[in-house]
C-alpha cells in the first residue's frame, strides 16, 4: 500500500548515488526483498515508470529479487528455509521456529549505470 | 560509454530507520516504555487503550499517549477523558505512522516530556499492513485481534502478526454470540509467532486486563 513512497526512496537513494559519476544514466536497479516486507512486486513495478519519469532513472529496468524467510531451527542446529509464510515451522523437524534470520529485507542490492567514458579517465 | 555495477546495499527505508533508532536511544535514556499498537480498523484500540490509561493512572503510573488517523480528533478526545496526556497525528491519507511524525509530535509537549512517562503508548493507524514496515523506535509491538474478525487473521498479514511481541485479544466478552473459534485463533496467532505472549481481553468487563497491566509491569522493571 505504501510501495509509492518506497519507490520515490529509491529514486531519491540512486538519485544521491550517481554523485561520483557525473552525466550516468541507470540501465537497473536491483532491490532485495523480504518474503515478510509487505510489498508487492506488480505495485512496485507500476510506482517506478511514474516515479522514475524525468529522472536520472527514467527508462530504467527495476529487478526485484524476492527472498524467502529463513528461521534458524534450534532442534536442527541450522537456517532452514521456510516454503510460504503460513507456518513459522521447521520444514524438517516441524518445530516452531521465532528465529527469524531472513525475510524483512528491503533494499538496493546494486544499480547498473552507462557512464561517459571521459569521466571514467578522470577517476 | 561505459557499463558499471554500483554495489549499493542500502535499506531502502534507511532514513526511517535511522530515526526510529535515535528515538529508542532517548527512550531508554528517558526510562520510559513505549508500546506501538497495530490492528485493523474497528478492532477496539482505542477503547483497549483507554481502559489500559484508566488502570494504570489508578495505580499511580505516569502514561501518555499519541494517537494515528488519517482524519479527526476523536480518538484523543476519547483517550483524554482518562487524564493522560495525549496528541492526535493526523497523517491525511497516509496509511502507518513513522519515526518522523513521532519524533514532530514529540516535541514541545508540556506534561508528557519522555523522562517524566513510565509508559508512552503509539496507537497506529488502522492497519494491519503497511505499519509493519516502520520502526517506531518502539519497545514492544502489540498487535491486536477482535473476536469479530475472523481466527484467521493472522494468516491473512502474517507479517503484522510474525513482527509482533505480544498479541491481544479484544472484545472477548461477545465472543460467544460471535462464534470465536478460541482454540483457532491462539493456533494461528502461534502459528505465525510462536510463544508470543497472548492476552485474551475485554475492554467493556475488564476481563483479562490484570493479566495485561501484570505484563505492563514486568516489562516496565526489565526496561528499568
Amino acid at each position: 500500500m505504501h510501495e509509492l513512497s518506497i519507490i520515490s526512496s529509491v529514486v531519491d537513494t540512486v538519485t544521491e548515488s550517481l554523485a561520483p559519476y557525473p552525466g550516468a544514466r541507470v540501465v537497473e536497479v536491483r532491490l532485495r526483498v523480504g518474503a515478510l516486507a509487505s510489498v508487492v512486486e506488480e505495485s512496485l513495478q507500476f510506482c517506478y515508470g511514474i516515479a522514475t519519469e524525468g529522472t536520472a532513472l527514467e527508462g530504467s529496468r527495476l529487478v526485484v529479487n524476492t527472498l524467502p524467510v529463513v528461521m534458524h531451527c534450534v532442534p536442527c542446529n541450522g537456517d532452514v528455509e521456510l516454503e510460504g509464510v503460513q507456518s513459522f515451522r521447521c520444514p524438517r523437524c516441524g518445530e516452531p521456529c521465532s528465529d527469524l534470520r531472513q525475510g524483512r529485507e528491503l533494499e538496493i542490492e546494486a544499480i547498473e549505470i552507462d557512464e561517459i567514458d571521459k569521466v571514467e579517465e578522470k577517476a | 560509454m561505459t557499463t558499471r555495477i554500483v554495489e549499493l546495499r542500502r535499506g531502502i527505508l534507511k532514513k526511517n530507520d535511522e530515526l526510529a533508532a535515535g528515538l529508542r536511544a532517548r527512550y531508554a535514556a528517558a526510562g520510559v516504555l513505549v508500546l506501538n499498537l497495530v490492528s485493523s480498523p474497528g478492532t477496539g484500540k482505542t477503547a483497549f487503550l483507554e481502559r489500559t490509561l484508566k488502570e494504570l493512572r489508578a495505580r499511580g503510573a505516569r502514561v501518555a499517549a499519541l494517537v494515528g488517523d488519517l482524519e479527526t480528533d476523536n480518538d484523543a478526545r476519547r483517550l483524554a477523558s482518562s487524564g493522560a496526556p495525549v496528541r492526535q497525528i493526523n497523517t491525511h491519507g497516509i496509511c502507518h505512522l513513522d519515526a518522523e511524525m513521532i519524533a514532530k509530535h514529540l516535541e514541545d509537549w508540556e506534561g508528557a516530556e519522555l523522562d517524566g512517562l513510565d509508559y508512552l503508548f503509539i496507537e497506529n493507524v488502522g492497519n494491519l499492513v503497511c505499519p509493519s514496515s516502520y520502526d517506531l523506535g518502539e519497545a514492544i509491538r502489540v498487535v491486536l485481534l477482535s473476536v469479530t474478525e475472523g481466527e484467521d487473521k493472522p494468516l491473512k498479514y502474517p507479517t503484522m502478526f510474525n513482527s509482533a511481541d505480544a498479541a491481544v485479544i479484544t472484545k472477548m466478552d461477545i465472543a460467544e454470540p460471535c462464534g470465536f473459534d478460541r482454540a483457532a485463533a491462539l493456533k494461528n496467532i502461534n502459528e505465525i509467532r510462536p510463544g508470543i505472549r497472548i492476552f485474551e481481553t475485554s475492554a467493556k468487563t475488564g476481563a483479562g486486563m490484570q493479566e495485561w497491566l501484570g505484563y505492563l509491569a514486568e516489562a516496565l522493571a526489565g526496561r528499568n
